[in-house]
């Protein structure tokens, strides 16, 4: 286990979300509940640098304006509930396909399947196929907008052991769920959002 | 120019009318309900053309630079409005007009000065006579060009932007994640003036050799006459288009390597 503290947020905010403080250590994971529409994706992307905002986010004691935006991505990766695609099949979008084939077995998914036209795939595999792609690049901070939203009950459970393997082995994580008991399961602390306004649920305050 | 071109008089242009005329009946005929838009744009033709021909036989009878690059920046600013004016989502604010038009303004004047300059050697260099001809050829197409590319990118832009803003959240630079879409945008401005230069003298007769045949110029002048101008056309579309489609790239995304489809207006 890495302690410490890793990602460091400060007055985080953009039309539709409210100043934001986080503070997250390493292998430390919250959850981001709330209905739909409450600023969930707008808190990701934000961290992400993905829309202009207002605040500081550091990692490590750097801020992200020190270095590029795609220096910042590649540490702090967010992952969209309905990720993109630009070529036809899953193994053009990884920079090394054959890397990609070993990590699709514990998410569940048939290494081959990176060969098959995406068109042809289900929503949960796409999903899978796109945590793949930001497992590989093994970020610091995954930032997981519903990221078990179309999988069933023992498909989440595959996901949320990936996901646990990852942050005992230091990485931190910040997703969004509808899924009470996966965020009860995983992760230490729940981000309850409405309105664009952002508050620890009181029992797991305790950080 | 040596000798024989026919004049017109006004009576030949009537009788040349009555075949807009038959467009309009076979509008009400058809119920195509077009009559009306081809006697504007008839009657539009004629004033604006009318117009033009004041203003040339002014401005070559005075021969000034002044005036002569007052002209030359008024059909700019027209080509300016038109590129905006074919774009489906505008920029917004100053983009909407200036980002086109500074585009065609860089490329349209230097293709002409850089023809007035070397290949055509009128006296003065700036003699409207050339240079308004030129630049309204190199303009045209140049312009159109623009319009076409600058559609393409904000189109596929708007339509791809999952796939962009993935590439973006996994840490490519907006280049890397823009690149595919930057290149077909260009190409799509560039496909009219290579069709044009294929079909050139087998399917069209370009109307400038045409004019300058009618007007008595030997067809191997004139010819000749013609492939400088569809280079000059080629040069200016192509400059044009490229910085265009590029700034509206760069505009599109911001130096911190986001998507900023919030600078186009709404659909």
């Amino acid at each position: 286990m890495v302690a410490g503290l890793m990602l460091k947020i400060r007055a985080l905010a953009r039309p539709g979300l409210e100043p934001v403080d986080l503070d997250l250590a390493a292998g430390e994971a919250v959850a981001l509940l709330g209905p739909s529409g409450s600023g969930k994706t707008l808190l990701l992307r934000a961290i992400a640098d993905l829309d202009p905002n207002d605040g500081s986010v550091g990692l490590d004691e750097r801020d992200r304006n020190a270095m590029t935006a795609p220096q910042w991505r590649h540490q702090v990766t967010y992952l969209a509930a309905e990720p993109g695609w630009w070529s036809a099949r899953p193994a053009d979008h990884f920079a090394d396909p054959a890397a990609a084939r070993d990590l699709l077995p514990p998410l569940k998914l048939a290494p081959e399947m990176l060969d098959r036209p995406i068109a042809e795939l289900s929503t949960g595999e796409r999903q899978r196929i796109a945590l793949a792609r930001v497992l590989i690049q093994s970020p610091q901070v995954m930032l997981l907008d519903e990221p078990t939203s179309v999988l069933d009950q023992e498909t989440t459970r595959a996901v949320e052991a990936v996901l646990r393997a990852r942050l005992d082995a230091g990485a931190a994580l910040i997703f969004s769920t509808h899924d009470e008991s996966l965020a009860k399961r995983l992760a230490s602390r729940r981000l309850r959002m409405e309105n664009g306004r952002a508050s620890f649920e009181p029992e797991s305050a305790i950080a | 120019m040596t000798a024989s071109y026919i004049t017109l008089d006004w009576m030949d242009l009537i009788l040349a009318a009555l075949l807009v005329i038959l467009n309009g009946v076979l509008s009400i005929w058809l119920h195509l309900r077009m009559e009306r838009q081809f006697l504007i744009a008839a009657l539009r033709m004629c004033v604006q053309l009318g117009l033009m021909g004041l203003v040339l036989k002014t401005l070559f009878a005075l021969v000034s630079p002044v005036l002569t690059g007052l002209a030359v920046l008024v059909m700019v600013l027209f080509a300016g409005r038109e590129i905006m004016a074919r774009q489906e989502r505008k920029f917004q604010g100053f983009w909407a007009y200036g980002l086109g038009t500074s585009s065609v303004l860089f490329a349209g004047t230097l293709v002409m000065l850089f023809a007035l300059a070397t290949q055509i050697q009128a006296d003065p260099w700036y003699h409207p006579r050339y240079a308004i001809p030129l630049l309204g050829m190199i303009l045209g197409n140049t312009m159109t060009g623009i319009a076409v590319g600058m559609n393409t990118l904000t189109e596929r832009v708007a339509r791809d932007k999952n796939a962009i803003e993935t590439m973006l959240a996994l840490g490519e630079t907006r280049g890397a994640a823009l690149r595919p879409l930057v290149r077909s945008a260009v190409r799509n401005g560039l496909i009219p003036i290579v069709n044009a230069m294929s079909a050139a003298g087998v399917v069209s007769l370009p109307g400038m050799m045409t004019g300058q045949i009618l007007s008595g110029v030997e067809p191997l002048e004139a010819i000749k006459y013609q492939i400088l101008v569809m280079f000059l056309i080629a040069g200016g579309t192509g400059i044009g288009v490229v910085i265009a489609v590029h700034a509206a790239a760069a505009r599109l995304s911001d130096t911190r390597h986001r998507l900023r489809l919030d600078r186009l207006e709404l659909e």
